[in-house]
């Protein structure tokens, strides 16, 4: 008898295998040996403390991002708007950074303020992507689309306008912060602040205890698999999906805070970075499980780091972690569909 | 064309879902399926119509053996199958689901199409609207919608699994005079159901089975007792009728009024006390589940009164969930669609349906309280099993035992849908239980005999009018059967304002 779990380790090595292929194939093709590409990621996100030490800076917003889409995923909700719910994050840590650090309050105070303030933004921008879908019924997909662009419209308004450097306005962003507002990192040169990092794995733990074990976590299931049964099992529908929506968006404002905050130390255009995206891919290929997340997060991470030298040793781009990252959700996805469609036919079940 | 099924056998798991059945069905039979929840009727259907592949065995058909992978495969065979809980988009206008299974290329011709859905329609004696919506429809429209399309399709092999468990009496007339006219032609039709009236009333054969094994068959004449002894291998005894003096108020409307597209009730005056069951009848789409679905806030009235218990103050406007604080629950009849959650295993309804003493969940005691669920509720399941694998009999046994411990008023839709006779009688034993302790229950059913046997009064609809509450000894189920086809209405208002 196949078993589940068998065909799972399977299918799901298999695939991966197939996208290392696909990729080992693309890169030859462009006249780059693989396996020196390969060596190069590793050494790029191995090779030296420094690296690594970048390839955990990265993994932060990934797991905060990724542990906040695993309460909407479970609640049926595609939470495509948490690229803006990372700005909106970045934007009121900003904010309230610049509103308080001439102020007599100790530095520690401030950003503990700024962080706070930045999960609210989030939350708030997250919000609405949830109240345009329960209460304008606009799909969360194209709301949240829609809440993007606007975050970045906003994000750029600011940084070339109220917010701009003395002087000129430039893409580099806003004027750096005074360092004794920035979050104490390990060392002096080292950019990984032990804080952040605690954070983010609070953040997998909470997804990790609210949705395997508490029965908020399960009615969310429900609401995500039949609204209409939820609801008449007494289920408040819309507001646990507003409450998923809440907790992504917080936890995406707090990585876009930690960028502002541990990161940048200012306020950057493209301050998002593509981490919400990433995390759904992350979600995805985890199959939505917290336990896996963590894990594949970094794995991502160390990816996207070790990929940044590639242009400079060889002649390939930096977005070829981006190809394995993508190849690799779609062979996990379409592996298990053909997966669960085999062991259905063995089986004999429709 | 003569079918015969050779030594069909299917395991689920541990569990014989088919144990070897053999059966010969000669053209122009209709053959009745008889067994108790969870016996394998359905599971030896689905192999039949290509949706379920069996462990052995093989469907030959006049001396050919046949290979069918595939519901596809099956339908251009001519095998057709009328599901226990339909198989189409809610979402979809009624004409586009007609079409959407059709093999007419690309752009299907929808003006031919609508012109033999009229026409089968009409045969048939359906009322269905072309352009409405699917999920609109009762679950009997429904029923009735995929019959017409499978004949469209040209189904020679009909299989109709539960067929009359949504339908009203004229319409299951209706149905079968129709399947009669078919067999006569020389269609062959398999007919699962668990009332023996009705097998009596349509088969030519009938064959039983219980724990997947085929114990035994008879030709018409039928006796009755014997096919009942083959399918639980014991009597069963119906319960006896007992009525509880009725307590106090639970549900008073004034002059209340429902509207839907469709239909507009109108000046329902009606008093619900504690303990009493009320039954309600009507022909498919009279209004009665819209009715249920204001008395319990899923639906808002569009005039009148609707107070809950004692209470002078109009519960219009509220919420269910505010009906549900106040004890009122509401159970559906599409119940994989509306009442319980794919996906989820049986532990974890019963976790959402019990108060959580903390914010965590318990895993020993939810196990704990499944068990306590399954053994109570006599369901054929494990606490991990997923609701989807359950038989449709045991769905509905699901379905009511997430009850909540404490219910003023139960307003349920065909609570025993689906049910064998002797899962009824346990059902309508449970519910009663809750009588006792005080609950009023308002319930739908389609069977007469439902009505006429377990309700104290009964409610019947008519085009969206609706009579007075009637006492149920003075009923029988020829005037009932007149009243929902709207037949005597007027000496019952006669009498009323007399
Ligand atoms: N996909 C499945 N996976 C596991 N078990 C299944 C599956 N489908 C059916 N079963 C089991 O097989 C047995 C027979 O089911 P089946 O649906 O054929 O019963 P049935 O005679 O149609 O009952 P009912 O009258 O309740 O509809 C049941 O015990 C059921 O739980
Ligand atoms: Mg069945």
């Amino acid at each position: 008898m196949l078993d589940d779990r068998k065909t799972r380790i399977l299918f799901g090595s298999g695939s991966v295998l197939v996208a290392l292929a696909l990729t080992t194939a693309i890169v030859a093709a462009t006249g780059n040996n693989p396996l020196q590409a390969y060596a190069n990621i590793i050494q790029g996100a191995t090779g030296s403390p420094n690296v690594a030490a970048n390839v955990l800076v990265s993994w932060v917003p990934l797991a905060l991002a990724t542990a906040g889409l695993l309460f909407t995923f479970t609640g049926g909700l595609w939470n495509i708007g948490i690229e803006g719910q990372i700005t909106l994050g970045a934007i009121f840590c900003t904010w309230a950074l610049r509103s308080l650090q001439n102020t007599a309050l100790s530095p520690g105070a401030i950003i503990a303020v700024a962080v706070a303030a930045g999960m609210l933004g989030g939350m708030l921008w997250a919000l609405l992507a949830g109240a345009l879908k329960t209460f304008g019924g606009v799909n969360e997909i194209f709301g949240g689309l829609g809440l993007n662009f606007v975050a970045t419209a906003l994000n750029l308004w600011l940084i070339f306008g109220p917010w701009k450097r003395p002087g000129v306005a430039s893409m580099s962003g806003t004027l750096p912060f005074e360092p004794e507002l920035w979050m104490p990192t390990i060392s002096v040169q080292s950019r990984l602040a032990p804080v952040p990092l605690v954070l983010a794995a609070l953040a997998l733990v909470t997804a990790f205890i609210l949705l395997r074990g508490s029965h908020f976590g399960l009615r969310l299931k429900a609401v995500g698999k039949n609204p209409r049964a939820a609801y008449l099992l007494g289920i408040p529908t819309w507001q646990h999906m507003l409450l998923s929506f809440a907790l992504c968006g917080a936890f995406a404002g707090l990585a876009g805070a930690v960028q502002v905050s541990a990161v940048y130390h200012r306020l950057i255009p493209s301050i998002s970075s593509g981490y919400g995206y990433t995390g759904l891919m992350v979600a995805m290929l985890v199959n939505y499980s917290p336990v896996f997340a963590g894990p594949v997060a970094l794995f991502f991470a160390a990816l996207g780091v070790g990929s940044i030298q590639l242009p400079i040793v060889l002649k390939l781009d930096s977005s070829l972690a981006g190809v394995i990252q993508g190849f690799l959700v779609l062979f996990v996805l379409m592996g298990n569909g053909l997966r669960l469609k085999l062991l259905r036919r063995k089986r004999g079940t429709l | 064309m003569t079918i015969e099924l050779r030594n069909i056998s299917k395991h689920f798991g541990a569990l014989k879902a088919n144990d070897s059945i053999s059966l010969t069905v000669p053209p122009g039979c209709i053959q009745g399926i008889l067994g108790e929840n969870g016996a394998g009727k359905s599971t030896l259907m689905k192999i039949f119509s290509g949706f379920l592949k069996p462990d052995s065995g093989e469907i030959v058909f006049d001396g050919k053996s046949l290979k069918i992978d595939s519901p596809d495969d099956a339908i251009r065979l001519g095998i057709g199958m009328l599901h226990q809980d339909p198989l189409d988009f809610p979402p979809f206008r009624v004409i586009d689901d007609f079409i959407v299974g059709s093999p007419g290329g690309i752009v299907p011709d929808r003006r031919k199409a609508l012109a033999d859905f009229n026409t089968l329609s009409k045969q048939f004696g359906f009322s269905l609207s072309a352009e409405v919506r699917v999920g609109s429809l009762t679950v009997g429209e429904r029923q009735q919608l995929e019959i017409l399309r499978l004949l469209w399709l040209g189904a020679k092999v009909l299989i109709l699994d539960e067929p009359t468990t949504g339908i009203s009496q004229a319409q299951k007339e209706i149905l079968f005079a129709t399947l009669k006219t078919l067999a006569d032609q020389g269609m062959t039709v398999f007919f699962v159901s668990h009332k023996l009236e009705d097998v009596e009333a349509l088969c030519t054969k009938a064959a039983v089975l219980r724990q997947g094994a085929l114990v035994g068959s008879m030709d018409r004449p039928f006796d009755k007792a014997a096919l009942v002894r083959m399918m639980f291998g014991r009597e069963v005894e119906l319960a006896s009728k007992s009525s509880i003096a009725p307590g106090k108020k639970v549900l008073t409307i004034k002059t209340g009024s429902v509207d839907s597209i469709r239909l507009r009730i109108k000046d329902v005056n009606l008093q619900v006390r504690a303990g009493e069951i009320i039954g309600i009848a009507g022909m498919e789409g009279s209004g009665q589940d819209l009715f249920l679905r204001a008395c319990g806030g899923l639906v808002e009235p569009s005039g009148g009164q609707f107070c809950l218990d004692e209470s002078e103050t109009p519960m219009n406007g509220k919420t269910y969930h505010d009906y549900m604080r106040q004890g009122v629950t509401y159970l559906p009849a599409a119940r994989l669609e509306k009442g319980l959650v794919p996906g989820m295993s049986l532990a974890e309804h019963f976790t959402l349906s019990v108060k959580p003493k903390s914010a965590f969940i318990d895993k020993k005691a939810a196990v704990a309280l499944s068990n306590e669920r399954i053994a109570a509720f006599n369901i054929k399941g494990r606490p991990d099993s997923p609701v989807e694998s359950l038989s449709g009999g045991n769905q509905q046994r699901t379905l009511l035992s997430l009850l909540p411990e404490i219910a003023s008023l139960i307003l349920v839709e065909h609570p025993t849908r689906g049910l064998d006779i002797e899962s009824t009688i346990y059902i309508w034993g449970k519910l009663k239980e809750r009588c006792t302790a005080g609950t009023a229950i308002l319930f739908i059913s389609s069977d007469l005999d439902e009505i006429l046997r377990y309700s104290d009064k009964v409610l019947v609809f008519f085009a969206g009018k609706v009579t007075p509450l009637i006492a149920s000894e003075s009923l029988n189920v020829q005037k009932l059967g007149e009243l929902i086809g709207g037949v005597g209405w007027d000496a019952l208002e006669a009498n009323n304002n007399a």
